[in-house]
């Protein structure tokens, strides 16, 4: 079982930095709008999961997309961030209960999941539009950024998860 | 001792967030100055690799307008030729420091504040850091990292760079910067307001360092402006090479690279 989970694990690291360099980073929308579904790795890593091990995973995730998008550290910062902060998000988002086994973030209410995609999504893209830009008097192109690029992150992973989630029949 | 040994057992996660936010950080700023963006590039086996296998799929659905920039550059390189021959002369005028080695786009990005572009050529065809890179058109960008069979290139589209540019007509010259608006715009600053400027003047590069030779084109002039109390000129340059669909470029290597940056090191060294 606990191999399964890694293995699950490796396969859905690998196609979600493939699916991110070869074919999101290239939609440029209006010009400079990409989506990021790559953080959809730190979003469903299981909920009772080693938390330090998760940090490293996220560093070696972003890293990884830095080395393909020439971007020195920024995907790295913006993913070791949300990563760190996943567990106040999900008590947020989902109550306490979270840390019992039960809950499955494709089989919460829609309203739970949004909540939860959405902060995860808006946090990790501040960061990394912030680090980016790297320019307080581009202040505006930064939130601009971190918005519509949400916006479609956002709707993009909530598919996703949809339609890799199991049904429960 | 026991309390600092539980203070870090129970803040792990917080020191490895730290830890690693730390190192990423430094890695961008790090990113930020030219000529140290060596660790973390797209231009190592894997990324570079991975890059080849998608261009080698995706090469074929341009391939028509690929071959008509290609076309028109033969065109006016013939038309060139055929005017020298009348001239029967100048020949002698060309400047040979310079060689040109072709190479192929095979990742390009043009969306963000920081573009690079990847090439399909590296060290072991003596592509070396600090080469300029141009297509059919214009001016692309500078070389800022290479492996034994990639390289990797700030793109003018980049908030970083800064090319030195002059005008066709004179001999004012500016750095092109990039203000991350549009993709076929780029700014170009530092024209003092003794220069003469107007709407349409072609931008080229300046000689003045190895990098470009003298007279690469750039762009034209599509815009400037100058309030009465400054001096220089804000000028936004329309690009003669279309960044979004960039494909065929040229490596420029000069003869005398190396010795000219080594004699200029040991004067930088010596003051």
């Amino acid at each position: 079982m606990q191999n399964n989970e890694t293995i699950v694990n490796i396969v859905r690291f690998i196609s979600l930095v493939l699916a991110q360099v070869l074919v999101l980073n290239h939609i440029n929308l209006w010009g400079y709008i990409n989506p990021y579904l790559y953080p959809l790795f730190i979003l469903v890593y299981p909920l009772t999961g080693n938390k330090s091990l998760l940090i490293f995973l996220a560093f070696i995730l972003g890293l990884t997309i830095d080395m393909f998008s020439d971007s020195g550290g920024v995907h790295a910062a913006a993913s070791v961030f949300i990563a760190w902060a996943r567990p106040v998000a999900l008590k947020y988002s989902f109550g306490v209960s979270y840390q019992l086994n039960t809950l499955k973030i494709s089989t919460a209410p829609l309203s739970q999941q949004l909540i939860y995609i959405t902060a995860m999504v808006l946090l990790h893209n501040i960061v990394l539009f912030s680090m980016e830009i790297f320019n307080v008097n581009q202040i505006l192109l930064i939130l601009k950024s971190t918005l519509f690029s949400g916006i479609f992150s956002v709707i993009l992973m909530v598919f996703t998860v949809m339609l890799f989630s199991r049904k429960s029949s | 001792m026991q309390q600092i040994i539980f203070f870090f057992i129970r803040n792990k996660n917080f020191l490895l967030f730290l830890l690693l936010f730390a190192v990423s950080t430094a890695l961008t700023i790090n990113s930020h100055s030219y000529h140290k963006s060596k660790f973390v590039t797209s231009a190592n086996f894997l990324s570079g690799g991975v890059y080849s296998v998608k261009s080698g799929i995706t090469d074929y659905f341009d391939l028509e307008t690929q071959n008509e920039i290609l076309t028109k550059e033969n065109e006016r390189l013939r038309a060139i030729i055929a005017n020298m021959e009348v001239e029967e002369t100048s020949t002698t005028l060309l400047d040979t420091n310079y060689n040109f080695i072709s190479a192929k786009v095979i990742n390009n990005s043009y969306g963000r504040s920081k573009n690079h572009l990847t090439l399909n050529k590296g060290e072991n065809d003596s592509l070396k850091v600090d080469m300029g890179v141009i297509s059919s058109q214009g001016v692309v960008g500078i070389i800022n990292a290479v492996s034994n069979n990639y390289a990797s290139v700030q793109s003018v589209l980049n908030t970083n760079s800064s090319v030195v540019a002059k005008f066709k007509k004179s001999d004012h010259f500016g750095y092109l910067d990039w203000d991350t608006q549009q993709a076929n715009v780029v700014q170009l600053t530092e024209i003092p307001r003794l220069a003469p400027v107007a709407i349409g003047d072609t931008i080229v590069t300046h000689g003045r360092s190895t990098i470009f030779p003298e007279g690469v084109l750039i762009g034209t002039v599509s815009n400037f402006e100058r309030n009465p109390d400054e001096d220089y000129y804000a000028i936004d340059v329309t690009l003669f090479t279309d960044m979004t669909s960039v494909k065929h470029v040229y490596v420029i290597s000069h003869r005398d690279a190396g010795e000219i940056k080594q004699l200029e090191k040991e004067v930088e060294d010596a003051e």
